[in-house]
C-alpha cells in the first residue's frame, strides 16, 4: 500500500486516525478539509449514523502536487470508534503508513482511551504489524474544556505514551494541534517510506 | 574519482560573502594546488553554513583543473562505516590502500570523531601517509578541532599544521544574495522588497534561510496574489516565532518530546485560536515539501553509500556513479537491487571459474558488475579449458603390442610405469625408429594408466600440442589451455624431437614437465632420435627428459616381424601359410609400418587374382620377380631419412590406422617452426 515508486514518481502515504468514539478523529478530518484549497482535496466520505457517529469510516484524499518531482498524495481514514465495530476498524488499519492515536482528554474517559489503544495494539498485531515498528503520534484532544475536566498534556503522557512517542496537545474543533499533529505523523511516515524504499 | 560529489555544490554556486571570504580563498588555493600550501585544510562551521557545499566545491574545482585527480569524498560515517564493512569483508588492506592512492580526500562532519578511539587512529595514520606524499586532505567539522571531545592530540596538531579556518554566519547582504540566487535557480520571483524583507530577520543560518524561501515558494503559490514584503515578514518570522517556542519547550523538557506551552491551572488547557490562520495548509505543505525534498534526495546519499560498499569490496562501482551524475531520480530500489543480483552473479561465476581454472580467479572482469559479458566471456573460456586434452586412441591397446627379445627393456620399464604411475621411471622417454612401434606403446601404455590412475590421460603428438598452444595464443588463452594439462593424471607426448627449436612449446612443455613431477604424475615421451642429438632442444629440457629412463625401442626384430606379419595374414586369410610368414619375417624391413604395408599389398595381389596368398606372389609383388602374368606392382614409397621425422602416424580413431606419410612428408622441419616463430 504505502510507497515511494521510483518508477511512476509517487508518493502515497496511508494515515489512520484511531481512538476511542467521540474522541475527535472525524473532527480533525473535518478541520484539514475545511483548509486544503479547492484544487487540492478529493470528495471527502464519511458515513455518518443519525447521530453523527462515524458509521463505517472517514476517507479524505489529498494531493500534494508534484514534490521533488514525486507526486504526492496523502490518504487519511478514520476509523469507528465504538467497540462494536472492530472488523471495520481492521480492515481500515490495513496498510497504514502512520497512525495518529486521537484520545479524548476528559478524565471520565481515561478507560476508554486505554482500551482503544490496546484494541489498536491487537489489531496491528493480527496483521503482523508491531506498533513499535509504526510511525505513531498522539494527539490529546479537548485540550480546551475546563481543566477540572480533563487531564493535562503530562497526565495523559503519563497514561497513554509509554513509547514516548510523539504527542501534541490538541482542540481538534478550533484546529488548535490538528496540522501540527499531520504534520508530525506525515513526516515520521515521510521518513520511514523513503529509508525503507531504499533499504528493501 | 567518486562521483557522490552534489553537481550544484560548486564554487560558482557559492555565495561568498565577508563571512566566508576566507575559507573560500583557502579552499580555492588548496583547489588549484592540492598537496601543496594548506595541508590539511581544516573549515568548521556551525551547522547549515555551507561547509558541505564548500568542501564539494574543492572537489569539483580540482577536477575541473585536473581531470586525471583522484578525488574522494565522504563523510566520517561512511568512512567509518565502509572501514567497518571492509575489515568485516577481509578486505582491510585493500581498503586503506585505495584511501593511499587518492590525490585529494574530503572528509565531512569530523566532529564525529569524538570517543573513536580507532577511527581517530586510522585518521591520523592516513594523514600522516597522505602529507608524506604531498597528498591533500581537506577536513570539516562543525566545532574547531580542540573542542572535538576526547580527540587524539596528535591529530589537534596535525590540523593546526596546516590551516584551521572557520566560516562565520552570513551578514545581511550575503543573505539577500543567497535568496536571490537561490529564488533564481528555482525559478520564482518575488516582489521586490520580499527577499530583503526575509534576510532581515535573525536568520543566521543558510540551511534555515532556504527553508524559508521554500516557505515563500510554497505560498505564494497558493495565494492568489502575490506576497509583499509584510506578509512575507509576517510569514517567515511568525513561524520562527513558533520555532522559537518549540526550542523554548524543548530546552524544557528533555525528552525532546513536543509538547503544549504550560497551561494555567484552570481555564482552558489550550487557548481556543478561534479563527485559526487561514494559511494552515500551507504551512503544512511547504513542511512536507522540505521532507519530502530531504528524504528522495537521500537517493544520493544511499548510492553514495552503495558505491562506497561495493567499493570497499573491490567492485568497480562506475554503473552506479552514472546514476548520481544525473539530476533524474532513478529507481533507486531496482538500481540497488540490480546491481547486488549482478554482485552475486560475478561471485557465482568467479566461484565456477576458480574450478575450471584457478589462474583465472581475481581477474579483474569479476569485479565489474557494469560489464557482465567480460565475466561470461572468461567464464566460457575456462569452460572450454575444462575440456580434457586428448586421450590415448582406445583402439591401440598394450596388450596388442608385440615384444620382441630386442626391445625388452622398454617393455619392463613401460611395465613398470603401468604398475607405478609417477613413481618408478618418470619421465619414461622411449627412442626408437620410425616404424618400431612407439606410438602404438605410447597409446596403449596410457590405455592402461588411464584404467589404473583414472582419467585425464594426456596423449598427443609433439606437433599437435604445439598446435594447440598456437591456437591458444591466438584467442589469449594460454591461460585456460595451459590449466587443461596441468589436470591430467599423466601426459604422453609422442614425437618429442619435433618440439626442437620452438622456444614457446618447450617453454611450457618445461613448466608443465615441472607442475607434474613435483605432483607425481606420470610423463612419458616418444622420440625419433636420441635427446642428445637434437640441437634445438633446450639444455634444461634435455636435461629433464634424461632424468627419467631413456630407453631405445630399436627396429622391429624377426620375431616381431613374424608375430605381426602371422597375425595380419590371420586376421584376412585365415591359417597363415607358414613359408609366406617366414618370408615376411625373414625380409630386412625395419618398420612394421612398412611390414604391414608389404603384407597389404601381398594380400590384396592375392584378392585380385583369387588365389591364395603364397611366397611366390608376395615375391612378384614385393620384389618384382617376372612371373607370367605379372601385376603392375605399386611404386614402391620412397625412404625417408631415419632420424628426425615424424612417426607417421597417427592415434587410429574410430575408422582405423590412417597413414599422413605423404601429407607430413615435407613438412616437420619447416612448417610448424615458421608458423611459431612468426607468432
Amino acid at each position: 500500500m504505502s510507497l515511494v515508486n521510483f518508477t511512476s514518481r509517487e508518493i502515497t502515504c496511508k494515515i489512520v486516525y484511531y481512538g476511542p468514539g467521540r474522541s475527535g478523529k472525524t473532527t480533525n478530518l473535518q478541520y484539514v478539509y475545511d483548509r486544503v484549497p479547492e484544487g487540492r482535496r478529493g470528495r471527502m466520505v464519511s458515513l455518518a449514523t443519525q447521530t453523527d457517529r462515524t458509521l463505517f469510516f472517514d476517507f479524505l484524499p489529498l494531493e500534494l502536487g508534484s514534490i521533488s518531482g514525486f507526486a504526492t498524495k496523502f490518504q487519511l481514514y478514520t476509523v469507528p470508534g465504538q467497540s462494536y465495530y472492530n472488523a471495520t476498524r481492521k480492515l481500515v488499519l490495513q496498510g497504514a503508513d502512520g497512525v495518529v492515536f486521537v484520545a479524548d482528554s476528559q478524565a471520565r474517559r481515561f478507560d476508554d482511551n486505554l482500551e482503544s489503544l490496546q484494541n489498536l495494539q491487537d489489531n496491528l498485531l493480527t496483521q503482523g504489524v508491531d506498533i513499535r515498528q509504526l510511525p505513531v503520534v498522539l494527539q490529546y484532544n479537548k485540550q480546551d474544556l475546563p481543566r477540572d475536566l480533563i487531564l493535562t498534556h503530562e497526565e495523559m503522557d503519563d497514561a497513554l505514551n509509554f513509547r514516548a512517542v510523539q504527542s501534541y496537545a490538541g482542540d481538534a474543533l478550533h484546529g488548535t494541534g490538528v496540522f501540527e499533529t499531520l504534520r508530525g505523523i506525515s513526516e515520521q511516515v515521510l521518513k520511514r517510506l523513503a529509508a525503507g524504499a531504499v533499504a528493501r | 574519482m567518486t562521483v557522490t560529489l552534489n553537481p550544484l555544490y560548486r564554487f560558482d554556486t557559492y555565495v561568498v560573502g565577508s563571512a566566508n571570504r576566507l575559507a573560500v580563498t583557502a579552499a580555492k588555493a588548496v583547489a588549484e594546488s592540492p598537496g601543496t600550501v594548506y595541508n590539511p585544510l581544516f573549515i568548521y562551521a556551525r551547522p547549515g553554513l555551507g561547509k558541505t557545499h564548500l568542501l564539494m566545491g574543492v572537489g569539483h574545482a580540482a577536477r575541473a583543473i585536473d581531470p586525471n585527480l583522484h578525488v574522494e569524498y565522504l563523510t566520517l560515517d561512511e568512512f567509518v562505516e565502509a572501514f567497518h564493512a571492509a575489515i568485516a569483508a577481509g578486505h582491510g588492506e585493500a581498503y586503506r590502500k585505495r584511501f593511499l592512492d587518492v590525490d585529494l580526500l574530503l572528509v565531512d562532519d569530523v566532529q564525529f570523531l569524538t570517543h573513536r578511539r580507532e577511527m581517530q587512529a586510522e585518521l591520523l595514520r592516513l594523514t600522516d601517509a597522505l602529507q608524506t606524499t604531498n597528498r591533500q586532505i581537506v577536513l570539516t567539522s562543525d566545532r574547531p578541532p580542540a573542542e572535538i571531545e576526547a580527540l587524539d592530540e596528535r591529530l589537534i596538531r596535525r590540523f593546526a599544521g596546516g590551516l584551521i579556518i572557520d566560516v562565520a554566519a552570513p551578514d545581511y547582504e550575503t543573505r539577500v544574495a543567497i535568496l536571490r540566487r537561490k529564488a533564481e535557480e528555482r525559478r520564482a520571483s518575488f516582489a521586490d522588497g520580499v527577499l530583503e524583507a526575509v534576510a532581515g530577520l535573525p536568520i543566521d543560518n543558510v540551511r534555515e534561510l532556504l527553508g524559508a524561501l521554500n516557505r515563500l515558494v510554497a505560498h505564494q503559490a497558493v495565494s492568489e496574489r502575490p506576497l509583499d514584503a509584510d506578509q512575507a515578514r509576517m510569514l517567515i518570522g511568525g513561524a520562527m516565532g513558533q520555532r522559537d517556542d518549540k526550542t523554548e519547550e524543548r530546552r524544557q523538557e528533555p525528552s525532546g518530546q513536543t509538547q503544549a506551552p504550560a497551561s494555567p491551572s484552570h481555564g482552558p488547557a489550550v487557548p481556543s485560536s478561534g479563527a485559526p490562520a487561514p494559511d494552515e495548509f500551507s504551512d503544512f505543505l511547504s513542511e512536507i515539501h522540505a521532507t519530502v525534498a530531504q528524504q528522495v534526495d537521500a537517493w544520493r546519499s544511499q548510492i553514495g553509500a552503495a558505491v562506497m560498499r561495493w567499493e570497499g569490496e573491490g567492485y568497480r562501482t562506475g554503473r552506479l556513479q552514472k546514476l548520481l551524475e544525473h539530476d533524474a531520480v532513478p529507481d533507486v530500489v531496482r538500481e540497488l537491487d540490480d546491481f547486488e543480483r549482478d554482485v552475486q552473479r560475478l561471485r557465482d561465476m568467479e566461484t565456477q571459474t576458480a574450478e575450471l581454472a584457478a589462474d583465472l580467479v581475481g581477474s579483474p572482469a569479476f569485479r565489474d558488475p557494469g560489464d557482465l559479458a567480460a565475466a561470461e566471456s572468461l567464464l566460457a573460456r575456462a569452460r572450454e579449458g575444462a575440456v580434457p586434452p586428448a586421450a590415448p586412441s582406445p583402439l591401440w591397446r598394450l596388450a596388442d603390442w608385440i615384444e620382441g627379445p630386442s626391445a625388452k627393456v622398454a617393455v619392463e620399464a613401460s611395465r613398470a610405469v603401468v604398475q607405478e604411475p609417477g613413481a618408478r621411471y618418470n619421465p619414461l622417454v622411449i627412442v626408437g625408429p620410425g616404424g618400431a612401434g612407439k606410438t602404438h606403446l605410447l597409446h596403449g601404455l596410457g590405455n592402461a594408466i588411464a584404467e589404473r590412475c583414472g582419467v585425464p590421460v594426456a596423449c598427443l603428438s609433439a606437433p599437435e600440442y604445439s598446435g594447440e598452444l598456437i591456437a591458444a595464443i591466438d584467442r589469449d588463452a594460454v591461460g585456460i589451455w595451459r590449466s587443461r594439462y596441468r589436470r591430467v593424471s599423466a601426459f604422453l607426448l609422442d614425437d618429442v624431437h619435433l618440439i626442437a627449436d620452438t622456444d614457446r612449446t618447450q617453454d611450457e612443455l618445461f613448466l608443465l614437465y615441472n607442475v607434474l613431477l613435483e605432483s607425481g604424475r606420470q610423463m612419458i615421451f616418444t622420440s625419433a632420435a636420441p635427446l642428445a642429438q637434437l640441437p634445438g632442444l633446450e639444455p634444461r629440457l634435455r636435461t629433464r627428459l634424461d632424468a627419467g629412463l631413456v630407453v631405445e625401442l630399436p627396429a622391429p626384430d624377426r620375431e616381431v616381424r613374424e608375430a605381426v606379419a602371422g597375425r595380419e595374414l590371420a586376421a584376412k586369410a585365415g591359417e597363415p601359410d607358414s613359408d609366406l610368414v617366414e618370408f615376411f619375417a625373414t625380409r630386412p624391413v625395419d618398420s612394421i609400418r612398412v611390414l604391414l604395408s608389404q603384407v597389404h599389398r601381398v594380400l590384396n595381389a592375392a584378392e585380385a587374382r583369387q588365389c591364395p596368398p603364397g611366397v611366390a606372389l608376395a615375391r612378384e609383388v614385393l620384389d618384382g620377380v617376372p612371373v607370367p602374368a605379372p601385376e603392375p606392382a605399386p611404386a614402391a614409397q620412397p625412404r625417408r631419412p631415419a632420424a628426425h621425422r615424424v612417426s607417421g602416424v597417427v592415434a587410429p580413431t574410430a575408422g582405423g590406422a590412417r597413414s599422413r606419410e605423404k601429407m607430413v612428408w615435407e613438412w616437420p622441419d619447416i612448417t610448424d617452426r615458421a608458423i611459431e616463430d612468426w607468432r
